[in-house]
C-alpha cells in the first residue's frame, strides 16, 4: 500500500499537442492518501479513464510524474507497479474455474501454492463466492463475474491501489446496490487505497470518502460528498451533483450588490473579486415557496415521490425548487424565497462569496 | 402457444422446391443407382447391397480412403497452426490492416482449376520456375510427374498456399473481437505472452477455429479439381484421392452402380467425421 502522488501530469493522445484543447488531461496535481477511498467523478470524456490508465501504467503520460510513496513509477509497466484494476466489463478467464481465476495473479508471480490456497480462501469468503469456486467462470452471472474480477485485484495482499473503472455498468440495477455496499465493506476490511471511476454521482457519493470531480481534463473540486453538495466550488460541480442540480442563474453584480431579474438578492457573505460574468448558485433544496419574495409563475410540477420538483419562471429565468408536501398548481403565481446562507455568487464559474464568520 | 399461419408455406415452398431439385432428387437417383446394375438401354437389374459390399472390401477403395485421410490430416496440421500464427502476427490497427487482409484474401479468389494449372506450370521440372530452380540451380532432384513423394509435397504445398488464408481470416476475426480490457487485465495480472494466448486468445478464437477446421476438413476431404489438374492422380495412383477415384469409376469405367455406392459411403464418412468433430468441440458450451 502506498501514497500516490501525481505531479504536473498532462496527457495528450496526439503526437504533437499544441493548444490546451489538444490535451485530454490538462494539468493534474493530486495526492491520494494511503488507504483512502476515492471516487473520480465526471461526465463521459472528461479524462477520468485516461487518468486511471496513467496510474495503472497502461498509458504513459505526455508530461509529469507519478510517485508511489515518493518512488517514481512513471516508466514502469503495469505488472511492476503492483496495482489492480477492475474494468467496466467483467474480465474473467473463461476456460478457468473461479478458483483458478482468483489464483492466476499469484501463480504468475510464483507465490507458493500453500499461500495461494490461503489467499484464495480468504478472498472467496470475503466476496461470498465459496460455493462456486469449482465452477467454470464462463458460467457465472455478470455480477458474479464482476465479483471475481474484483477478487483477482484483491487477492494480492501487497497491492498499492485497486482501481475500478465504472465497474457496475453491466450489473442489474437491483444488484448494483448490493455490490456497492460490498465494495465499501471490502475497503473497510482490506484498507487498500481504492480509486473508483464513475459518471454516476450516487455511486461516487456512497463509495468514497473523498470525491474528485473532473471536467474537460481538469480537476474542478476535491472534497467529501457533503462538501461537494453544500459548497460547490464551481457551477459545474453544483450542476453535476444533485438531482436536480443547482440552480445557476444569470445575475448582474455591482460592488457586492447582486440583482436577479430586477430584484436584489441577499448572499451568504461578502463578494470577492470583480468583473467577469456572474451567476447566482442555489440548490433547489434551499428554494422555498413563501408569502412574500420573488414573484414567479409555476411552469411545471413533477412529482418524484417523496417530494415535488417545481419549476417556476422568474421573469425569463426558470428556477427549480424542491417542495415537500402540497405543491402549487401549474400556472399559479407564487413567491420564491432563497435561503440566504445557501445563496452564493459565482464569477466566471468559480465561487466568489466568502462565508461570513 | 401454437400459432399457425398458412402464409408461411408461401415463403417456404420455393426453398423446398429448390432443395428438392438440387439435392434430394439427385441423391435419391444416386441411391437408386447404388442398388441396381445396368447394361445400358435404361434396363436395370436389382442388385441389393452388393455394390456396397464390393466397395467396402475393395483394396482400391481402402487405398484411396487412406490417401484421402492422410492428405486431409497433413493439410489440417499445417494450415491450422500456421493460420493462427499468421493471424497473431498481423497488425490489429493502422494502415497495414487492409493491405494484409487483401494479400491474405488473394489466393482464395483464384478459381480451383487455375490454381491447379498455375502450380503445374510452376513446378514442372526444367521449365517451371520452381522446378527449374530446384533441379538446375540447387541440384535437388525434384520431379512431381515421376516421384510420388515430390507429387505429395506439391499438392500439400498448393493446398496450404490456397487455403491457409481462410484459417488466417477467421482467426483474425476472432482476435480483433477481443476487447482491450482483456489484454490490460492480463498485463496487470502479470501473465506471460504464452498465458495470454492460452487463456485469452485461444478460448476467444475457439468458435471461429471450430468453423475453420470444419470447413477445411470438408473442403479438403472432397477436393477434386486442383490435384486433378496438377497431377491427374499420378504418378501411378499415388495422388489418387477419393474424389478422383470416384470420377474414374463413374465416368471413366462407367460403373454407375459401384460409383453410386462409393459416393454414398464417401458422403456418410464426411458427415460422420464433421458431426463427431463439431459435437466434441461444442459439448462443454451448453452446460
Amino acid at each position: 500500500m502506498a501514497k500516490i502522488t501525481l505531479s504536473n501530469l498532462k496527457h495528450s493522445y496526439m503526437p504533437n499537442p499544441k493548444g490546451a484543447e489538444d490535451y485530454a488531461l490538462k494539468e493534474i496535481d493530486l495526492d491520494w492518501e494511503d488507504g483512502g477511498a476515492y471516487a473520480l467523478l465526471g461526465p463521459s470524456g472528461c479524462g477520468k479513464s485516461t487518468l486511471l490508465n496513467i496510474i495503472s501504467g497502461l498509458l504513459t503520460p505526455s508530461e509529469g510524474k507519478i510517485l508511489f510513496d515518493d518512488r517514481d513509477v512513471t516508466d514502469l509497466p503495469p505488472d511492476q507497479r503492483n496495482i489492480a484494476q477492475v474494468f467496466q466489463f467483467p474480465v474473467i478467464y473463461d476456460t478457468m474455474t473461479v478458483r483458478e481465476n482468483l489464483a492466476f495473479p499469484l501463480r504468475n508471480r510464483k507465490v507458493p501454492e500453500a499461500r495461494i490456497a490461503e489467499r484464495v480462501a480468504d478472498i472467496a469468503a470475503m466476496l461470498e463466492v465459496q460455493e462456486m469456486l469449482d465452477v467454470r467462470a464462463s458460467h457465472l452471472s455478470p455480477d458474479n463475474k464482476q465479483k471475481i474480477s474484483m477478487g483477482r485485484g484483491l487477492v494480492r495482499d501487497d497491492v498499492n491501489v485497486v482501481m475500478f473503472d465504472e465497474p457496475l455498468t453491466v450489473i442489474d440495477p437491483h444488484l448494483k446496490w448490493k455490490l456497492r455496499s460490498k465494495l465499501k465493506e471490502l475497503h473497510q476490511r482490506v484498507r487498500a487505497t481504492m480509486i473508483y471511476v464513475t459518471h454516476d454521482q450516487t455511486e461516487a457519493l456512497t463509495f468514497a470518502d473523498q470525491v474528485v470531480v473532473m471536467q474537460d481534463g481538469e480537476v474542478v473540486q476535491i472534497g467529501t460528498p457533503v462538501e461537494l453538495f453544500e459548497r460547490p466550488q464551481h457551477t459545474f460541480v453544483g450542476h453535476f451533483i444533485g438531482s436536480p442540480g443547482m440552480n445557476v442563474l444569470p445575475v448582474s453584480e455591482n460592488g457586492g450588490r447582486v440583482t436577479f431579474e430586477g430584484h436584489s438578492v441577499a448572499l451568504e457573505g461578502a463578494v470577492s473579486g470583480q468583473g467577469g460574468s456572474t451567476e447566482l448558485g442555489i440548490r433547489p433544496e434551499f428554494v422555498s415557496i413563501a408569502d412574500a419574495g420573488l414573484e414567479a409563475r409555476v411552469r411545471k410540477v413533477s412529482d418524484v415521490g417523496r417530494h415535488s420538483v417545481v419549476e417556476a419562471m422568474v421573469g425569463d429565468t426558470a428556477v427549480k425548487a424542491i417542495i415537500e408536501g402540497a405543491a402549487p398548481e401549474q400556472g399559479a403565481a407564487v413567491h420564491l424565497n432563497f435561503a440566504q446562507a445557501q445563496t452564493r455568487l459565482y464569477r466566471d464559474g468559480w465561487i466568489a462569496t466568502e462565508v461570513s464568520p | 402457444m401454437k400459432t399457425e399461419n398458412p402464409k408461411a408455406w408461401f415463403f417456404v415452398l420455393p426453398v423446398l422446391l429448390l432443395v428438392a431439385f438440387n439435392a434430394l432428387v439427385p441423391i435419391m437417383t444416386v441411391v437408386n443407382y447404388s442398388v441396381q446394375e445396368t447394361f445400358g438401354n435404361n434396363v436395370f437389374f436389382w442388385q441389393g447391397l452388393d455394390w456396397f459390399e464390393q466397395i467396402l472390401r475393395s483394396e482400391r477403395f481402402h487405398a484411396a480412403l487412406g490417401r484421402q485421410f492422410l492428405f486431409t490430416f497433413l493439410i489440417l496440421i499445417i494450415e491450422v497452426p500456421l493460420g493462427v500464427i499468421i493471424a497473431l502476427s498481423m497488425p490489429r490497427k493502422g494502415m497495414w490492416v487492409p493491405v494484409c487482409l487483401v494479400l491474405m484474401a488473394l489466393p482464395m479468389l483464384i478459381p480451383w482449376n487455375v490454381v491447379g494449372a498455375m502450380w503445374n506450370i510452376f513446378t514442372l521440372p526444367n521449365i517451371g520456375l520452381l522446378g527449374y530452380f530446384l533441379n538446375d540451380v540447387l541440384g535437388i532432384s525434384y520431379d512431381m510427374t515421376q516421384d510420388p513423394f515430390a507429387a505429395w509435397v506439391t499438392i500439400i504445398t498448393m493446398d496450404v498456399w490456397h487455403w491457409t488464408s481462410l484459417v488466417v481470416l477467421l482467426s483474425y476475426a476472432g482476435l480483433v473481437s477481443i476487447p482491450d480490457a482483456y489484454y490490460q487485465a492480463a498485463k496487470i495480472d502479470g501473465a506471460s505472452p504464452w498465458k495470454v494466448f492460452r487463456y485469452i486468445q485461444l478460448p476467444k478464437m475457439k468458435t471461429v477455429l471450430t468453423i475453420a477446421i470444419l470447413l477445411r476438413f470438408m473442403d479438403s476431404f472432397n477436393i477434386y479439381t486442383e490435384p486433378f489438374v496438377l497431377t491427374g492422380g499420378g504418378p501411378g495412383n499415388s495422388t489418387t484421392l477419393l474424389s478422383i477415384d470416384l470420377v474414374k469409376i463413374a465416368l471413366g469405367q462407367f460403373d454407375l452402380g459401384p460409383a453410386a455406392a462409393m459416393s454414398l459411403i464417401y458422403f456418410a464418412i464426411t458427415l460422420l467425421v464433421s458431426w463427431l468433430f463439431y459435437t466434441l468441440m461444442t459439448k462443454d458450451d451448453g452446460q
